[in-house]
């Protein structure tokens, strides 16, 4: 292969540059563990390919005497093994990117590792493959991995797929071994919908058919692994799909010019061309497509542009142009595929970021319809996902955004999930539809509302939100500020664990799922309650900041008053009235806040009180009342409400 | 219309992430080291935001230990492009006289480039930095993400790396932490000697072949750039020589090489088999010392 190109190297080095800077670029995953032969495939291609340098064979030599794998002979897969704490366990433990190019193609490989565990990091590195090689042992088989491998490549939308039946010189290069395997293979595809697949029979540690048709295996008349990595076909189809744009960045250097900055995700666009801006809907005509090269008369799929249009037309960061004949949905509520990629579980109910293209919108995940056995493809019900789990579930966003189903487009049906708190990317997901439910429900505009019911009752509502460790004095403080209130005529109720725990959410037990539920109930019920004008005492553990922060995001601004009732543990525990920290310290009672799961104190509450003793209840109560009043909520102040 | 070529899609995907990581942060620098990455990043990031000028300044963390030809490149190209151009030397450094022949490569590198770069941002509060680090450079790189989180001690944790899927960067961070953004992850040596050449970007002369004064010193040939390198009567000699990579003048090995125009150092380089970091003194340590490194806070 790199002969030819060598004395052109050497001859006319103009020309072979000229060449060079001329070819595409194709992006793969392999799947395989280390068994298969992975490590030692990708080692070949680098080496075949002229990349593994003078220095690093020197390294390589050493390193396949020292703790090579094949009997001091040449150990590619140590080529591709990085870093130190996966060399000492001798597995890959990330998705690392390696590159090799030929004179056609440029290839960035997505190395990630077979083992089940590992979901999370194969699902990364299929996100952006547009081929898939898999490998199997040809003494094994298809196995358990090879059709998670599948799945998952299946799942992120790979339409093309190279088997690649290795090892094959261990089974005498059997054409009858390699054909049952390939029976096997594809009719295991079809189930999965795996359309393209190529087979090929390979021996990566002797390079068989690598690079070149090998003479052991006559029977075989298909491409090499190289030659179907160089001529594979999968670009034109997102050209031929409508015409999206993210837009990344308004890019505004002085009055005279504004333009959206954007890279094209589907179809092409042309100066004159008819734009719809989503969300909003409104349109407008593309006037020049703006590049540091020059102006162009196209833009395709792939390409970073700076778009300006005719009309004066509001378009920020985070919105869409999409083509006005076919443009993308907007919606607020989906069903999708969520691939649960963090130690700590999904919590459904919990508010979540999500980034989809280039927007960032607050997100709840319901519990999921089922989650997916990756191994077996079976569907299982599931109250929550795991680290490297796969379910379908509904998810809601707090404001509509633009989409595509991933299968059409996958920048613009595919998202991740943000933890508020710790920033960390917790999920990926695959959007499949909107829900109808996002259009049919609207809130009936009422002609008697909050305001007409607060008036009526001479307050302002409220929701006073009691936190604190179990034993504080919540429950205590609660009350007396609600007898005083009551004396006062005031409209109130108290929502406690005690009425709550014990009919509508008899079904939720402490798991820090339930827990999270429990509270977004008791939040929606304290928001009718407060619609309705009533002061409402919510009195609840409630150890979870983002829990607290989803309740005071379903009210109105100054309607949630969260009052820390601060003991201090030690405090607490010495009053245990109901011997719940002395069972939890036995171990009898499991994810018991204070002792086994965590209370997060509240950052800025409105008020905090003090409750370790030195101050009464009573007195802790009349700071609320005073609050309250000083807040306006039951002052009779006129024309207040 | 033909399909985009590999340089044409290495150049969008960097121009995505420049704006991504531009909107995402309060705060952005780019890292400018002067070198052939740099360059290229640099014109990168000037078609990212044109016709806008790139709306954050360069940063060079300076050792005082470069090549003239560097300093002379990184002021007229921060003027000639309009702009702006901070530059940092750690005062400790400074004042301790910290330089390679007295101290060792290891600490010379560790005050001047790690320490510094820590205090430089730090000093001006930026909350996101752009390096021109490349996946293919070395085997503990490859898993490198392009949005790197590091914490509010600099410090590189493997465990607190998020998942980057699609095009969909995570630049959301704790106060104190900070991101680095590496828009050439994915691009090789190969790639960016060919986008130099496509694009006819300005580099350092130094990468040029000619005759220049050196010494050898282990085996390597180091430039003799003033007069602050301890040298023996007659040990300099005149060898046309050229550099693969750039940074402290005692610390970069020159190779022999006619090759002064741009054709002919992409020929020697396709035609010669040693990989580029060879050059660079730090790397020898021992294997992994560049992850270490990494999670010290070296970029």
């Amino acid at each position: 292969m790199a002969h030819a190109q060598n004395d052109l190297l050497a001859t006319d080095i103009e020309a072979y540059l000229e060449q060079h800077e001329h070819k595409s670029m194709l992006r793969f995953i392999t799947c395989g563990s280390v068994d298969d032969g992975k490590s030692t495939l990708i080692g070949r291609l680098l080496y075949d390919s002229k990349l593994v340098f003078e220095d690093h064979l020197a390294a390589l030599e050493s390193d396949s005497k020292k703790v090579g794998t094949q009997g001091g002979e040449l150990d590619f897969a140590l080529l591709v093994d990085g870093l130190a704490a996966e060399r000492e366990q001798g597995i890959t433990i990330d998705v690392a990117y390696r590159f090799f190019s030929t004179e056609r193609r440029k290839f960035i490989v997505a190395d990630t590792p077979g083992h089940e565990q590992y979901t999370r990091n194969m699902v990364t590195g299929a996100s952006t493959a547009e081929v898939a090689v898999i490998l199997i042992d040809a003494r094994k088989g298809v196995l358990t991995q090879t059709r998670r491998h599948s799945y998952l490549v299946s799942l992120l939308g790979i339409r093309h797929v190279l088997l690649a039946i290795n090892k094959l010189d261990l089974v005498d290069y059997s054409e009858e071994v390699f054909h049952r395997i390939e029976a096997e293979y594809r009719a295991f595809a079809a189930e999965i919908g795996l359309e393209h697949i190529v087979c090929v029979p390979l021996s990566a540690l002797k390079g068989d058919n690598v690079t070149e048709l090998s003479p052991n295996t006559p029977w075989y008349d298909g491409p090499t692994l190289i030659g179907y990595l160089e001529t594979v076909e999968v670009e034109r189809d997102l050209d031929e799909k409508p015409f999206r744009m993210p837009v990344q960045w308004v890019n505004r250097p002085d009055l005279d010019f504004r333009g959206f900055s954007g890279e094209v995700v589907g179809g092409t666009v042309h100066p004159g061309d008819r734009v719809r801006i989503l969300p909003s809907g409104r349109e407008s005509d593309v006037t020049r497509i703006v590049t540091a090269d020059g102006d162009l008369d196209e833009a395709v799929t792939g390409q970073s542009v700076t778009i300006c249009l005719a009309d004066e037309v509001d378009v920020s960061r985070g919105d869409v142009l999409a083509a006005a004949q076919s443009p993308a949905g907007v919606a607020d509520q989906f069903e999708a595929h969520i691939v649960w990629m963090a130690e700590e579980e999904m919590l459904p109910g919990r508010p979540y970021l999500l980034k989809l293209g280039t927007r960032t919108v607050t997100a709840t995940v319901a519990q999921p319809k089922y989650k997916v056995n990756v191994n077996t493809l079976e569907h299982t019900a599931a109250r929550t996902l795991e680290l490297n789990e796969i379910g379908v579930c509904n998810i809601s966003l707090d404001r509509p955004v633009p989409f595509d189903a991933y299968v059409d487009n996958r920048d613009m049906g595919g998202f991740i999930l943000i933890d508020r708190f710790t920033n960390a990317t917790v999920a990926a997901g695959l959007l499949h539809f909107a829900l109808r439910r996002a259009d049919n429900v609207h809130w009936q505009a009422l002609e008697v509302d909050k305001g007409a019911r607060a008036a009526l009752n001479g307050q302002r509502p409220a929701l006073l939100w009691f936190t604190g460790l179990s034993g504080a004095g919540k429950s205590t403080i609660a009350n007396i500020v609600e007898q005083k209130l009551h004396e006062q005529g005031r409209h109130t109720y108290l929502l406690d664990g005690d009425n709550v725990r014990h009919g509508l959410n008899k079904d939720l037990g402490f798991t820090d799922a339930d827990r999270v539920e429990n509270i977004r109930r008791v939040a929606e019920v304290a928001k009718l309650m407060v619609d309705a004008g009533l002061i409402v005492l919510a009195s609840f553990i409630s150890p979870f900041r983002s829990e607290r922060r989803m309740a005071r995001d379903l009210l109105d601004d100054g309607e949630f008053v969260e009052v820390f009732v601060d003991s201090g543990l030690d405090v607490a525990e010495s009053r245990d009235r109901k011997g719940l920290y002395a069972k939890a310290r036995r171990g009898e009672l499991v994810n018991f806040t204070g002792i086994d799961s965590p209370y997060e104190e509240p950052e800025h509450p409105e008020i905090h009180l003090d409750a370790s003793g030195s101050v009464s209840a009573e007195d802790a109560a009349d700071q609320v009342i005073e609050h309250l009043r000083q807040a306006g909520f039951i002052a009779p102040l006129a024309g207040d409400i | 219309m033909a399909s985009l070529t590999h340089l044409q899609r290495l150049e969008a995907e960097s121009i995505q992430i420049f704006r991504e990581a531009v909107s995402e942060s309060e705060k952005p620098v780019m890292l400018y080291s002067v070198g052939k990455d740099s360059s290229v990043m640099l014109h990168l990031a000037m078609k990212a935001f044109y016709p806008s000028v790139p709306p954050f300044p360069l940063l060079h963390v300076d050792t005082t230990w470069k090549f003239q030809a560097m300093y002379e490149f990184r002021d007229r190209t921060a003027q000639k492009l309009g702009i702006e151009l901070l530059v940092h030397q750690n005062p400790d450094c400074i004042q301790k006289g910290i330089n390679p022949f007295d101290h060792g490569s290891a600490v010379h590198t560790d005050m001047w480039k790690t320490e510094g770069l820590k205090q430089a941002l730090e000093k001006w509060g930026f909350d996101l930095a752009f390096g021109g680090a490349r996946r293919d450079e070395e085997k503990s790189r490859a898993k490198e993400r392009v949005f790197s989180i590091r914490s509010a001690q600099h410090r590189w944790d493997p465990k607190s790396q998020r998942p980057e899927l699609w095009r969909l960067y995570n630049a959301r961070k704790q106060p104190g932490e900070s991101v680095r953004v590496f828009p050439l992850s994915n691009w090789t040596e190969l790639d960016v000697w060919q986008y130099i050449h496509r694009e006819q970007i300005e580099i350092v002369p130094l990468y040029f072949a000619a005759p220049r004064p050196v010494v050898e010193r282990d085996g390597t040939l180091i430039m003799v750039d003033d007069d602050r390198m301890p040298v023996e009567p007659d040990e300099i000699t005149m060898r046309s020589v050229r550099f693969r990579t750039l940074g402290c003048y005692p610390l970069t090995g020159a190779i022999e090489s006619e090759a002064d125009t741009l054709t002919g150092i992409i020929q020697e380089m396709l035609l010669t088999t040693s990989s580029e970091r060879q050059g660079r003194v730090i790397d020898h340590d021992s294997t992994g010392s560049m992850e270490k490194k990494k999670q010290e806070g070296y970029f």
